[in-house]
């Protein structure tokens, strides 16, 4: 009998002992919410026609020289509080963004969202 | 409550708002000063000064019963509605409205795809739909068309056509309101019409005859003040197999002439996609003595400039051509391209750029792989929306002339050395100098662009902007070149500028407007065309 235990114990080794619990509903709100407002502009990757960042991410990465991280995934000081300075006034070239394109509630996701995604972030 | 429109009273103002949250839903009602600043122009170059046109209140309709609501209420009270679908009009006055105090009708909620057809290439979209919206519903249907977008992609192809914005694929594709088919507008007495087909009951082919019977409205509701539109069909282009780039560059200034020629005979045999010019020499103006050449008062000579040239080891210009289809037909087109003009230009040289199966890997569409540096947008060269653009956006924004001439080599000098010197006065970066290359977005004409940055905190540079603005418009009309679009604070200037027949369209256009409008309700002033309770309004008179 012992093999077969050992052999389930293996084969639920990877979920049981290394899965993460799924993301909070805000998060996953927060993601759909940050891929389609905020990632084109401030996510991570990599430009357009050999641009090494995205204009947001290029543009923090200019203010802030390194202070913090450019991408806007791997802050962690951006609460909903401050999301809703920036989003609703805008800073900079960024406009404003209106309540019937994304909600307060929205808002709040996405500060979920980057919470989780920069659990791991150097500060 | 902030701002009121001219002769109504914040008592009507009120009921009006009450009467509308009654019918959409207090939620999408928005009158407070924190809802009120995302309408407000974030490009402005007048930012709060008196000049600034600001809403006064914004709704935001689920579908086109409630714009019907929305608008019967406002013909009640004899309150301007000013339309907005994504509200990414920027350089060109964003979301802000031409009269203060409007109520913005924010169509974003209303942003279904309602169709993507790819036996017959074409979508029926709602005014609120993006570009990446509708990119995004292509894909996950998996059809087999391309959409043609601007940059950025978060505009509304809705609005961006009714802006008469433009794309980056094969011309009849890039001009966007050109490329609609079929429109369905709510008018100013609540009533909803469609045009062409739409207009026959059971018709099946709204988005592939645009006319129908009769004359065709269509054209009203561009940069117009007809009606509040809530559907629009598009034309769209069969995905590709291949694509296929190549560059061309001729030695001298003149050579441009027959370059243009060439690449217009290319163009409107449907062989080639957008032409992308340039000139080589651009990368000299960082050097002061190409510079005070390439600006010189009254234009440089061909001599001088061919010299500069030659000691530069640089060829005039340049352009990049790109080919759709399948394989053997990009290459068939772009040997006949290159062999066209290489034969007819002496010193004309080819080099044959990028070329792969469709759709692009990510490195392809990231453009880093051409075997020269390349001015293409990739992004919009393949239908796939983005903000990369927004790279070149500087302080706070800018303000955007473009002024349309034609797809001429002669016509690209004159308004290099006309511009250039109109605008000498004013302390901004060189838009207008001898290496200044035509933009080819719509289908058969050039435009420029002088789109100098604005700054929120520099009133005086603000002010200098605008007056920079203001003799483009002029200096450019007195030459036969127009605007194609404008910001509602230029709206006037640049309609003032057509005005052949003593502004006879304008006088026609206004006289329709009263008709079809006669509270003048929707959008007073867009496009320059003024209902007669506000006519006095015309350029900053403000008396209603």
């Amino acid at each position: 009998m012992t093999r077969p235990i050992l052999w389930l114990i293996a084969a639920l080794a990877p979920v049981t002992l290394y899965a993460k619990p799924a993301p909070a509903p805000s998060v996953q709100r927060g993601q759909a919410v940050f891929g389609k407002w905020c990632a084109p502009c401030h996510g991570a990757g990599r430009g357009d026609d050999g641009a090494p960042m995205l204009p947001g991410t290029a543009a923090l990465a200019a203010r802030y020289k390194g202070a913090v991280p450019a991408a806007l995934q791997s802050r962690r000081d951006l609460p909903a509080e401050a999301l809703q300075v920036f989003v609703r006034g805008g800073i900079g070239a960024m406009p404003m963004f209106r309540r019937a394109e994304v909600s307060d509630a929205d808002i709040a996701a996405i500060a979920a969202y980057l919470r989780f995604t920069s659990a791991g972030a150097r500060r | 409550m902030a701002v009121l429109p001219p002769g109504v009273s914040a008592a009507d103002f009120a009921a009006a708002l009450s009467q509308m949250a009654t019918a959409l839903g207090a939620d999408w009602v928005f009158s407070s000063d924190d809802d009120l600043g995302p309408y407000r122009d974030s490009f402005s170059p007048v930012w709060d000064t008196a000049r600034e046109r600001r809403a006064g209140a914004a709704v935001a309709p689920a579908d086109v019963a409630q714009v019907q609501s929305v608008v019967r209420i406002a013909a009640r009270y004899g309150i301007p509605l000013f339309p907005i679908s994504t509200g990414k009009n920027f350089g060109y006055g964003g979301p802000s409205p031409n009269v203060n105090g409007s109520i913005v009708v924010d169509l974003k909620r209303m942003d279904r795809v309602i169709e993507v057809n790819d036996q017959r290439h074409f979508a029926l979209v709602e005014p609120g739909v993006s570009y990446f919206d509708l990119y995004r519903a292509v894909q996950e249907r998996g059809a087999k068309v391309w959409i043609d977008c601007p940059d950025p992609g978060w505009g509304s192809p809705v609005g961006n056509a009714l802006e008469r914005g433009v794309g980056y694929t094969m011309g009849h594709f890039r001009d966007h309101f050109g490329a609609h088919c079929g429109i369905e507008a709510v008018l100013p007495n609540g009533e909803v019409v469609r045009t062409g087909m739409g207009a026959l009951p059971g018709s099946q082919s709204w988005q592939e005859y645009k006319y129908g019977f009769g004359p065709d409205p269509a054209g009203l509701f561009a940069q117009g003040n007809f009606g509040i539109v809530t559907k629009m069909g598009f034309r769209l282009m069969p995905a590709p197999e291949h694509y296929r780039s190549g560059l061309i560059t001729v030695p001298r200034r003149r050579d441009f002439v027959a370059l243009v020629d060439h690449v217009n005979y290319l163009s409107d045999s449907f062989m080639v996609g957008e032409a992308v010019y340039g000139s080589p020499l651009a990368s000299l103006m960082g050097r002061p003595d190409f510079l005070a050449l390439a600006t010189k008062p009254g234009g440089a000579s061909d001599t001088d400039l061919d010299a500069a040239a030659s000691a530069a080891g640089l060829p005039s210009w340049q352009v990049e051509l790109q080919f759709y289809g399948p394989e053997a037909a990009t290459a068939a087109q772009w040997a006949y391209a290159r062999d066209r003009i290489c034969s007819a230009i002496p010193g004309a040289k080819a080099v044959a750029g990028e070329h792969f199966s469709l759709p692009p890997t990510p490195d392809q569409l990231a453009n880093t792989t051409q075997p020269y540096h390349s001015l293409i947008r990739r992004n919009g060269a393949m239908g796939v929306p983005s903000l990369g653009i927004w790279k070149i956006v500087r302080d706070n924004g800018h303000v955007g002339f473009f002024p349309v001439l034609p797809r001429s080599g002669e016509a690209c000098f004159d308004m290099q050395r006309v511009m250039c010197d109109a605008l000498r006065e004013f302390p901004l970066p060189p838009f207008f100098s001898a290496v200044t290359a035509p933009l080819y977005w719509h289908t058969f004409a050039f435009q420029m662009v002088f789109a100098p940055s604005v700054k929120r905190d520099d009133p005086a540079h603000n002010a200098m902007v605008d007056r920079a603005m203001r003799k483009a418009v002029e200096v450019a009309a007195k030459h036969g070149w127009g605007d194609y679009r404008a910001a509602p604070i230029y709206q006037d200037a640049v309609a003032d500028t057509y005005s052949f027949g003593d502004h006879a369209l304008r006088r026609m256009l206004e006289s329709m407007k009263d008709a079809i409008d006669p509270q003048g309700i929707i959008a007073p002033g867009r496009g320059g065309i003024w209902p007669r309770r506000y006519r006095e309004s015309r350029d900053g008179r403000t008396s209603a």
